[in-house]
Formats: C-alpha cells, structure tokens, sequence
C-alpha cells in the first residue's frame, strides 16, 4: 500500500492561532473553524474575498466554506492559509481545547444524541 | 419531514444550490465527525440527508493522478486528477456545546487514499448496508478497520429486501461480537439516531479509562 498524498500545512502562522498541546492542532482541516477577523488586506480579490466575505456573519467550518464557494477542499486549504498568514481569517481546531477526544467529550455526545429522542 | 424519492441528480449531486450559509452557534461548540459509509447506492446520501439539519453539502474532493486507478486515468486522457462528491450535514446537540458532522462516503477500495484523508480525526463510523448484497460491504469495513475506526453496522432495509435475521448478518459479516448491528430505514429519523446511539456508545467503549490527571 502506497502513503497517500497529504495536503496538511502545519505553519508557524497557525500555530501562534492555536493551542498546541494535541498532534493536528493548527492545521487546517474539513473541521477547521474559520471566521473572518480583520479587514481584507489590500490586494487580495476574487476566491480570497470570496472566503472572507463569506465568514464575516459568522464562523463556518472550512468544509463548509468549499461547498458554499464550489471550491475544492484542497484549494480552500490554500486560500485559508492565505488569509490566515495576513491576519485576516481565524482558525480554530474542531475541539476548541486541542485536546484529544476523550470519555468525557464521548459521554457528554452521548448524552446530547439520547436527547434528541 | 417528506422524503422525496428522486431519481434525479440531487440524490447524487447533493441538495443544489448550497442556499443560505448556517453559521455555526457561537458557543465554541466541539466539533466532531462520524463517516458513514458503505457500497454503490446503499443509502448514505439519504441518511446523511434524514440526520443533517442544515440541507446537505457536498464538496469536490480531487484523486490526484497519483491515488486514481490506472484504468480511470485511461479512459480520460489528458486529465490527471478526477473528482468525486463527498456529501456532509451536521447536527447540533446539547445547546450548542457540540456539532457533529456526517460525512458520506463511498466504501469503494479505490477510494482508500480519500478515505483516510476524510476519516483522520473522526470519532468512528457507520456502514450501511444491503442484505442483498452483503459482500459489497466487506471494502467499506476493510477501509474503516485500516483507519483504525470504532464502527456500528446498519442494515437499510428496502421493499423487496427478504427477510433476513441481524443474526445471520452477524455471521455473514463475521463481525466482532462487540460490534453494535441494527437495522433501519435511512428515510426515518428515528431509528438513524439509534444507529448514531449505538456507534456513540461503541466509541465510549472502546476509549480507555481516564487515569486522574
Ligand atoms: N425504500 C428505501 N429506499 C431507500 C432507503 N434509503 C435510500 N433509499 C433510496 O435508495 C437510493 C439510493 O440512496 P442514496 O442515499 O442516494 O444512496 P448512496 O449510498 O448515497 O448512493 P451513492 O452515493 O450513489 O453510492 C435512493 O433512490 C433512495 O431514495 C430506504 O431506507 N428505504
Ligand atoms: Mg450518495
């Protein structure tokens, strides 16, 4: 079996973002949270603005963000960690403290699907 | 909620036009993903469709040349990546302290490089399955079993599926005995959230103990 092709960008921009303590904290993933933070520096158009306009209401997973632009997840990554180097985007992990999934997160989703019955 | 049995594009393509974004709740919920996955047509699409309370998504996921099959690079020549669409919804539960993300996914072997790329980070999954065709679900659990993914296995079950006992599903799959099995229409809210009850309870199973920190 071959090592399939990885599309993670771990750079030191993402990382002063995040909280760093867990493997994958400050990449970007299809869970990123992103959610526009500043101004959209100058320069930057088409599918950049796209993205920023598209999370100034509120924050949208990165997966999210592609399907509303009908972009490709791996171009969104790109065009994410643009904007995240100019200061202009938030990214978060999926879970908000890095930490790995653990009884406690399991059991709290546990208890939140045995509410929805 | 009416189910509109489509033979159009949508039930491949997703819902269309992707309508207004939903913004997620802005508690800082966590968020998690669930696969569910399974072979050619068993229903994932709609499940993820019964469960999802934001209209489906889907992104555009590319093979690059490298991971395509030889075989469907040759029938298209020039082109060096392919695409396939990857459905999502997502759920929010307890107030807004959680999200959960369904991610449908084809089960095809070809599709593993996809496949891992999707499910790194997921919780587990749950493969759908037809009783007509019980074999066409041994990829799906070969790619999950790799991912090293906690799985539930539900039989969807359509008009003209015979009768079959969850016993001999068992069997015919040679499922851990561990491994949660039930049946449901995807079409039907409620025995799907039994499905996600089921796979939730596996997960927190199979996490092990805290030691105090
Ligand atoms: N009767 C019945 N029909 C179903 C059920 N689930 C899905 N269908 C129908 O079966 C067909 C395939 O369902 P999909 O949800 O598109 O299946 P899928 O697994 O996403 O298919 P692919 O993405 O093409 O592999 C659709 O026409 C659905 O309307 C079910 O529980 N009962
Ligand atoms: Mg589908």
């Amino acid at each position: 079996m071959t090592t399939p092709p990885r599309r993670r960008l771990v750079p030191a921009y993402l990382a002063t973002h995040g909280r760093t303590t867990a493997a994958g904290a400050g990449t970007l993933d299809r869970l990123s949270v992103l959610h526009a933070a500043a101004d959209l520096p100058a320069g930057l158009g088409g599918e950049h603005r796209q993205l920023w306009e598209l999370v100034r209401p509120g924050a949208l997973t990165l997966a999210e963000a592609a399907a509303h632009l009908r972009l490709p997840v791996s171009a969104t990554v790109f065009i994410a960690a643009d904007l995240a180097e100019r200061g202009a985007l938030s990214v978060r992990a999926p879970i908000p403290s890095a930490q790995p999934v653990n009884r406690d997160l399991a059991e709290r989703l546990l208890s939140g699907l045995r509410a929805l019955k | 909620m009416d189910f509109a049995p489509s033979s159009s594009n949508a039930a491949l393509l997703g819902d269309g036009p992707a309508g207004a974004p939903a913004y997620l709740p802005p508690t800082d919920p966590v968020l998690m993903k669930l696969m569910v996955t399974g072979p050619f047509g068993v229903g994932k699409t709609t499940l993820v469709r019964t469960l999802s309370e934001i209209p489906t998504l889907h992104t555009e996921e590319t093979m690059t040349a490298a991971s395509v099959p030889v075989d469907d690079i040759s029938r298209t020549p020039g082109k060096t990546a392919t695409t396939v669409a990857v459905d999502f919804g997502r759920l929010t539960l307890a107030d807004g302290d959680f999200v959960l993300y369904l991610f449908g996914t084809p089960g095809q072997r070809r599709f593993l490089p996809l496949w891992e790329d999707l499910a790194r980070g997921a919780l587990g999954a749950l493969v759908l399955v037809d009783t007509r065709r019980l074999a066409d679900a041994f990829d799906a659990m070969d790619l999950i079993e790799e991912a090293g993914l906690p799985y539930a296995v539900a039989v969807n079950r359509f008009p003209d599926t015979p009768p079959i006992a969850l016993d001999a599903v068992r069997a015919a799959l040679d499922l851990d005995p561990a491994t949660p099995l039930l049946e449901l229409d995807a079409r039907a809210r409620e025995g799907c959230v039994d499905a996600l009850i089921a796979l939730a309870e596996h997960v927190l199973d199979r996490l092990p103990q805290e030691s105090t920190p």
